[in-house]
């Protein structure tokens, strides 16, 4: 029996491999988030500091909508060919499945926001030289793929499940949404830690919770 | 090996198994048979664990379900309707996963090996995406050989393959019943695994109508059997 470690290893090494090959998912998550730059850095008649003052709202309100798109096709996808079953069939714990499949949603969140964070720099006046900032982002897109992915392993078995996965997301991560913000508007805006520190903190705390909840409940959830 | 007795499975208002009794010993190759919806697939997926029993007890290469199902899961090979594959992934990587997942030893020989088995050495870089359906049926073949497994289930592990795959497939699995694995067969085609098996099960609306020997099975079945069968067959 692989050990619980290297089976999470290969769920993602075995996610990154088939993305790689067929890039549908990063590309299509890319394209949102670009798009979404463009329209907002065009449409919003502010001034620059004003601009600055939203970037975080901006930036992640469009990193979860890209990041929900992502959450459809990693489970999706597997029920859809059958492939899931084949995971099931493993001599693994189930809770190995989820922690893969996590650890391979958040590498392409990542990939998504490093490659388009410089584009937000350009538009919002930010500056990306803030290890605050980024912290943020890391800790911001654990939390949103730890319970994104809790919720598309259970949104996968439904049939409308491009709608339902969204209803079940947003109200779960809203507070990550909102302590994202906070911190990330303190660096950018020059605020400092102390202004960040509260949410920072929140993030901490619901970045080890879902995981917990995932660990003990994917099982049931992936039952048939 | 395999044992069940009393087992049950409820869908809804529908019972898809009813009180359904059998028992496989090691080394032994037996065809489970019956018309579509007979509940055949279901027995096999509780059997590999994927599908939870409503009542009764199963018991897999000793360990008990579902409660020791980590444990049974080590020690079964199982090809369902769909090949389990990711089609995204070459041959080799999608073996190469399972042969992780698996700890199998040795994994890039026992690959060559199983690739040679079933003919797919040549394509074994290219994207499963590409592959027909025979060959698919033949890569999840190797994935389900792939850790040795003690029991192996197979669910019309003949559909898509032509005459030639078709019998090397049966020597493939004389061969794993001769090392000692318990090999069950679900099949609505009693000509095709009549010759491959040491005895047959019958099931019909879900419950195990007869069982029928070895010698038994180049005979007619019943008739309004062999009539559902041949429904089936289409």
């Amino acid at each position: 029996m692989a050990s619980y470690f290297s089976a999470v290893l290969a769920i993602m090494r075995k996610d990154l491999a088939a993305e790689w090959r067929s890039r549908q998912m990063v590309t299509a998550m890319l394209v949102f988030v670009v798009l979404v730059i463009f329209i907002f850095a065009f449409t919003l008649d502010i001034d620059t500091l004003t601009r600055r003052q939203i970037a975080a709202g901006v930036l992640w309100s469009t990193f979860a909508f890209a990041g929900t798109l992502g959450l459809n096709r990693t489970l999706a996808t597997e029920g859809e060919r059958g492939s899931l079953d084949g995971l099931l069939l493993a001599p693994v714990e189930r809770s190995a499945i989820y922690f893969g499949k996590t650890l391979a949603n958040l590498f392409f969140m990542l990939v998504v926001e490093i490659f388009t964070l410089p584009l937000y720099a350009v538009f919002y006046n930010m500056s990306l030289a803030q290890p605050g900032l980024w912290l943020v982002l890391l800790l911001g897109s654990w939390c949103f793929c730890s319970v994104g992915t809790l919720l598309a392993a259970m949104a996968a078995q439904a049939r409308s499940r491009e709608l339902l996965l969204p209803v079940l997301l947003f109200p779960m991560v809203l507070p990550v949404l909102v302590a994202s913000v906070r911190a990330s508007s303190a660096f950018v805006n020059g605020l400092g830690l102390d202004y960040a520190l509260s949410s920072l903190n929140i993030l901490v705390v619901y970045g080890l919770i879902m995981p917990a909840l995932g660990f003990m409940f994917f099982d049931f959830i992936v039952e048939e | 090996m395999i044992s069940v007795s009393q087992l049950s499975k409820r869908y809804g208002y529908r019972l898809a198994l009813q009180g359904v009794n059998l028992r496989v010993r090691k080394g032994e190759l037996v065809a489970m048979l019956g018309p579509n919806g007979a509940g055949k697939s279901t027995l096999l997926r509780i059997l590999a664990g994927l599908a939870q029993p409503t009542a009764g007890r199963v018991e897999v290469a000793g360990c008990r379900l579902p409660k020791q199902a980590t444990g049974a899961r080590a020690q079964l090979g199982y090809v369902g309707h769909q090949p389990l594959l990711y089609e995204d992934l070459s041959a080799d990587q999608n073996l190469d996963f399972f042969a992780r997942l698996y700890s199998v030893p040795a994994a890039a020989a026992r690959i060559d090996e199983l690739l040679e088995l079933v003919g797919l050495q040549q394509r074994r870089r290219e994207p499963v995406r590409g592959f027909s359906r025979g060959m698919l049926q033949r890569l999840a073949l190797a994935r389900a050989l792939l850790h040795r497994p003690r029991v192996l289930l197979l669910d019309e592990p003949h559909s898509a393959l032509d005459l030639q795959t078709a019998d090397a497939l049966d020597e493939v699995l004389r061969a794993q019943a001769r090392a000692g694995a318990t090999v069950l067969i679900a099949s609505h085609d009693l000509d095709r695994v009549g010759g491959l098996v040491q005895r047959a099960v019958l099931l019909a609306d879900g419950r195990t109508a007869a069982t029928l020997p070895k010698a038994k099975l180049g005979r007619r079945l019943p008739a309004h059997y062999q009539r559902a069968l041949e429904q089936s067959h289409g």
